[in-house]
Parts: C-alpha cells; sequence; structure tokens
C-alpha cells in the first residue's frame, strides 16, 4: 500500500519515508516492496504476526541494514546516499530503545546515560551529570544512577534504555518492542513516557511491536505488516473499528482483526496449517521404504 | 547554521532597582548554551539581588539550556541571589514539567510578576 495524502492532511513532509523496500535474507523476500510515511510529532506503531519484517524495517529506518531495491529517507534525505559523516549527523537527531535496554554492564547505568553525551557534545562533566540526573528522573531511575545493569531489573534496564535514548533530545525515538517481557505496570509506565514524550516535546515515535494493549494506548497512526508486505496504514481509530467490526468484511481485515484480537483461529493459522505440511513431511529423506527397511518381516 | 545562531543569546539586560531582567531570544540549544550560561554568569558577577530570566523569546531549550540554568540556580543559591525565570513559552514550559523541573526552578507567568 502507498501513502497517500489522505494520509497527511497537514503536508508537513515526512521524517520518515520508506519507499518500495525489498529486502531479501537467501533468496526470500523479507520485505516486499514496503511502503510507509512517519509524520513529525505522531507515534506510529507497527505491528505484525513474528517473522512479519517488522524489526528487518526498523533496522532498515536507522541504517544499520541496506535494501535491495527501494530506499528509506531520513530527515528528507535517502539514508542510502548519505556519507558516512552524514549518517553519523543523522544518528544524533534520533535515538532507539532496543528489546534489551543493550546497557553496557561494565559502567553504572549514569555513565551509560551519558555515553552518548561524552561521545557527541563537547559539554563540561559538570552539565553531562545534570542532563543524566534529568533524564534518569524523567523515566523515575534517578536513584540508579550509580548501580550496574546486573543489579537492576528488565523493566529498569528498559527505562535507563530510554533515558540514554533520549539523552541527546532526538528528534525521532525508535523503539525495538519496548513493552515486550515487562509487568504490566511497567509497560504502562513505558507508554505514558513514549506519550509524554510525543504529545509535550513533539517526540516523532516509530514504534514496533505485538503487544496490542501497548500499539492502542500509544498509537495515532498504526501499520500492519504480513508476509512483508504492508497490508494497510491507517489511523488508530480504523484499527479499532476492524478489531471491534464483523468478520467477512475483506481477507485483509479478517486477518488484521485475528492478529488484533489475539484469536487462535482465522486466516492467520488458517494460512499455518495449510501451508504445505503433508508435502513437506513426506519428502523428508526423499525416498520411499524399501522391503528390507519395513518391519513386516 | 541559521540566522539565530548568529544572534546574540541575551537580547538586553535592564536594571530595575537591584534585580536584573535578562532577556533572552532564540532556541537555547547545543551550539548556544555554553555561551547562555557565560552571559548569565556575567550578570551575577555583578551581584544583584534578583535575576530574573525572561524567557518570552525561547521558542525552544534543549537539555543543555536547562542544564545551564540548574548550574547557575545552584550558583545563586550559594550566593544568596534570588534567580526566578519568567514568560515560559509553551513547549520551554512543557520541559521544565516533563523533566519535574518546574517544581525546582521559581517560575512566573510574567516579568511583572516575577519582580513582584
Amino acid at each position: 500500500m502507498s501513502p497517500t495524502s489522505e494520509d497527511n492532511p497537514s503536508r508537513e513532509p515526512p521524517v520518515v519515508r520508506v519507499i518500495d523496500l525489498v529486502k531479501r535474507f537467501s533468496g526470500r523476500a523479507v520485505l516486499d516492496g514496503v511502503n510507509l510515511e512517519v509524520l513529525p510529532g505522531e507515534t506510529m506503531v507497527v505491528m505484525g504476526p513474528s517473522g512479519c519484517g517488522k524489526s528487518t524495517l526498523l533496522r532498515h529506518m536507522i541504517g544499520s541494514m541496506w535494501p535491495d531495491a527501494g530506499r528509506v529517507d531520513l530527515f528528507g534525505r535517502d539514508l542510502g546516499e548519505m556519507s558516512e559523516a552524514e549518517l553519523d549527523q543523522a544518528r544524533k537527531r534520533f535515538g532507539i530503545l532496543f528489546q534489551s535496554g543493550a546497557l553496557f554492564n561494565s559502567m553504572t547505568v549514569g555513565e551509560n546515560v551519558a555515553l552518548p553525551l561524552r561521545e557527541h557534545t563537547n559539554l563540561d562533566s559538570d552539565t553531562i551529570d545534570i542532563i543524566v540526573r534529568i533524564k534518569l528522573e524523567l523515566v523515575g531511575l534517578r536513584e540508579a544512577l550509580d548501580r550496574m545493569p546486573a543489579e537492576i531489573s528488565g523493566g529498569m534496564k528498559k527505562r535507563a534504555g530510554l533515558a540514554r535514548a533520549i539523552a541527546l533530545d532526538p528528534e525521532i525515538l525508535f523503539y525495538d518492542e519496548p513493552s515486550a517481557g515487562l509487568d504490566p505496570v511497567t509497560s504502562a509506565e513505558i507508554d505514558h513516557l513514549i506519550m509524554d514524550l510525543s504529545h509535550k516535546l513533539g517526540v516523532t515515535s516509530v514504534v514496533v511491536t505485538h503487544e496490542m494493549d501497548s500499539a492502542f494506548r500509544i498509537a495515532d497512526r498504526m501499520a500492519m505488516l504480513d508476509c512483508g508486505r504492508m497490508l494497510k496504514v491507517a489511523s488508530r481509530q480504523e484499527f479499532e473499528d476492524i478489531r471491534d467490526g464483523q468478520v467477512g468484511k475483506s481477507p485483509a481485515s479478517d486477518l488484521i482483526r485475528q492478529f488484533l484480537r489475539g484469536e487462535s483461529e482465522g486466516p492467520i493459522t488458517a494460512r499455518r496449517l495449510s501451508s504445505g505440511y503433508a508435502e513437506d513431511i513426506l519428502s523428508v529423506g526423499g525416498g520411499e521404504p524399501t522391503r528390507s527397511e519395513s518391519n513386516d518381516a | 547554521m541559521d540566522d539565530q545562531s548568529a544572534r546574540q543569546c541575551v537580547k538586553a539586560v535592564r536594571w530595575i532597582g537591584g534585580s536584573a531582567v535578562v532577556d533572552v531570544q532564540g532556541d537555547v540549544d547545543l551550539s548556544r548554551s555554553s555561551e547562555f550560561q557565560q552571559s548569565l554568569l556575567v550578570v551575577m558577577d555583578q551581584k544583584p539581588k534578583r535575576i530574573v530570566v525572561n524567557l518570552a523569546e525561547v521558542p525552544y531549550m534543549d537539555s543543555s539550556g536547562v542544564a545551564s540554568l540548574v548550574k547557575l540556580l545552584r550558583r545563586a543559591r550559594r550566593q544568596e541571589v534570588v534567580l526566578r525565570l519568567a514568560a515560559l513559552t509553551d513547549r520551554v514550559r512543557s520541559i521544565f514539567e516533563i523533566t519535574r523541573l518546574d517544581g525546582v526552578f521559581d517560575i512566573h507567568p510574567t516579568v511583572e510578576e516575577a519582580l513582584a
């Protein structure tokens, strides 16, 4: 599906633009002509079944993976056309929260948050120390300043990772499964942080997730990937309407509805069940038993 | 660089009685926070009883700008100078709110109220 002007009533230029993106692994298309626009200040949730290409799409958007065809524009520039120096400049303008928090275990939480400030600015250590405390307060983790990552919980690691991701006041934040593995309260706290950063500071957010409660809480718009193709990009309201609507409007809606409702029966599971299992298992070894291999002697 | 970076961060310092009103202009971000801090320290060296930082013309302040103000507040408290912020734009106010620094700084809606 290609983005249309209807998706962008304000007509502000998108900060991220994915155009006809194709990525193949071992000849198999993991992303097959994907299009997506992310507008300034919005929270775009990218969802889809496991293995549908969500994380691969995210990696292309942050310039850590390169397309076989198509392109990704960030801040109006083709990432593939940027020099290494330009790419470094662009990277200062976005932050990434990885699934695990991706903290350096040999550094304290505070040192982890200070790292991008030390690497990318000339600020003195006193100023950096103040900024670190501000960021940790923002994620509710100031008390963990001097603790090592091994001494804090998974949820705290994720919040520390978020503090580090926002250390340089990024214009865009990319989140890879921010709620995965968190208890419901911590998950809701992370969601509120994402919303605060978006609504109060105007930060653009791209969130890859398959946690539906979280997705519907934070999204302005949503994108549904399936088998490497973009099935639908629409407002949260439209996805809510599909989730709550009747079965049978269209095959795509039925598939999206099953995913959003987390139902065990529907087109997604039917597809798995009918995906050549018989041919697959009957071809194991390639041959048929000979009389000497059989047990009927 | 845009035109703003060529402009002085501190537009004017007005003395009203023993108070210094510092009018700031433009974004206070990484490219200007150091200059911002130095300008305010110069004012503080003149030993005012009170400094009012007028942020009416500051559309955006990043973390380095906020940290500069925190450092200034630390010094003001040591020197027993009253430091007040005034006329924050919505976005800058949000930055202070989300970082909960609105409870640390003495913030006033207008310069006049900050001088009262």
